[in-house]
């Protein structure tokens, strides 16, 4: 399977990338993985007249601590993620979920900033930040904005970035204090799709209620989608089995699920109501340890 | 566009339409046919190559990425005439049956190697992970690769 011809610029620095994509506008596509971008682009789902090719940008491959966040670059593979001792420190949902990104050989190339970027409801990253209230940064040619998840999401596979911009970091939150979150997949195979998947997040405040709650689900809707209703139940509560029950309803209350070739509608509400309980179980014991 | 990338030590160039996957590079114009196409859709791992010496799947890549870069493929395991031990591997204990996967196998386990010596059972079965194998059931793969680690680390005890 082939694309469909397209022009291939490879720029060596930012201000080249950000020139090239603001002469190009909405024809060029930003390659940085490709691991969802190629197989779209041969099966001629994606037709971009033009890939920038950032990976021989310098400065976007690390992860950072700064400013009270954890800054991910546009060149981070999933693989670094894994193996990243700082994210394993300093954010369990992001380190539950790296390793159920694709499989071994896709996580060497594909990226956190780029699958934020496709908005792929079946993705797994961007329910994850969801969950902990990531901000994206874009960078164009004439300067850089800083936009909060939920509003870069735009819908099924289509984000908010303008022509000319491009994803040069994703920032999460640096948790202090009495923090705890996971991610729970179920995949029928390695390299699957979630057939269902939940990011939790919880944050306590010193006397043990809950000063905040992140609960985002993958592939049950037709965009990663927040549980919000779920999450308003938690806040100023005492965490319980029965408090987290309840939300965990609330969540697969708000899923929207399609029966398709990984299971029924009704099948895949149950998953997020078990992982709901579950995740926000685990969360809260890894607060609670911490 | 032309691209000069080091392909098993050699250095190779080719003038390519940038839409051209470094796997059809590998097998078309250099002739490197070990490099296998299964699934075409980042599924099967059947064609999965070491860039700068990390497993990729060169379906879902284009030559023009590699410019610059070093690819190690099957044909470049062995050297001086003799298997590689991952290629002694799968031969002594059957890890192979059609043979299909096996380059792919091959070279994961190899980058497993370099990382881990010794890996456990669960440990290869994680990096193989993303590779399919419609024959063997995985078995046989996973003790060739576990027999290559044992003869690596012996090799190096001696020396």
């Amino acid at each position: 399977m082939y694309p469909a011809p397209f022009d291939y610029v490879a720029p060596t620095s930012l201000e080249e990338a950000v020139e090239e994509l603001a002469q190009r506008g909405d024809d060029a596509r930003v390659l940085a993985g490709g691991q969802s971008l190629i197989p779209m682009m041969k099966l001629r789902l994606a037709v971009p007249a033009a890939l920038v090719d950032i990976n021989r940008v310098p400065g976007l491959d690390s992860i950072q601590e700064a400013n009270g966040h954890l800054a991910i670059g546009a060149l981070v593979r999933n693989n670094d993620i894994v193996d990243s001792d700082i994210v394993e420190r300093t954010n369990h949902t992001v380190a539950a979920a790296a390793p159920w990104i694709s499989d071994p050989i896709v996580r060497n190339r594909g990226t956190l900033c780029g699958s934020v970027a496709h908005c792929d409801p079946e993705g797994d990253w961007n329910s994850v930040m969801l969950a902990v209230g990531a901000e994206v940064v874009a960078r164009s040619a004439t300067g850089e904005r800083v936009i909060p998840i939920a509003d870069f999401i735009a819908d099924f596979f289509t984000n908010t970035l303008q022509p000319g911009e491009m994803v040069t970091e994703v920032r999460i939150p640096k948790y202090t204090g009495r923090a705890g979150g996971t991610y729970i997949k179920l995949e029928r195979k390695v390299g699957d799709y979630a057939t269902a998947a939940v990011a939790t997040h919880l944050q306590l405040e010193d006397d043990g209620r809950i000063a905040q709650a992140g609960i985002a689900m993958t592939s049950v809707a037709p965009i990663n989608r927040k549980a919000t209703e779920a999450e308003q139940m938690l806040v100023g509560q005492t965490p319980s089995a029965e408090l987290f029950g309840e939300a965990a309803q609330a969540a697969a209350n708000a899923a929207d699920p399609e029966t398709n070739v990984r299971g029924p509608a009704e099948y895949k509400r149950d998953l997020i109501r078990v992982y709901t309980r579950r995740g926000l179980a685990k969360a809260l014991e890894i607060a609670q340890g911490s | 566009m032309q691209i000069t990338v080091t392909v098993n030590g050699e250095s190779r160039s080719g003038d390519v339409e940038p839409r051209l996957l470094l796997v059809d590079w590998l097998r078309n114009s250099l002739g490197l046919t070990g490099t296998h196409v299964g699934c075409d859709t980042t599924g099967c791992g059947a064609c999965t190559v070491l860039l700068d010496g990390k497993p990729v799947k060169s379906c879902t890549v284009f030559a023009v990425q590699a410019n610059g870069m070093t690819v190690e493929t099957v044909e470049g395991l062995k050297s001086n005439g003799q298997l590689h031990p991952i290629q002694a591997g799968f031969k002594e204990n059957h890890g192979l049956q059609c043979g299909f996967c096996t380059p792919g196998m091959m070279l994961v386990g190899k980058a497993l190697l370099e990382d881990n010596p010794n890996p456990s059972e669960s440990e290869v079965r994680w990096a193989i992970s993303g590779n399919l194998c419609r024959c063997t059931g995985y078995t046989n793969i996973v003790k060739s690769i576990q027999w290559a680690g044992q003869q690596l680390q012996s090799a190096g005890d001696q020396s």
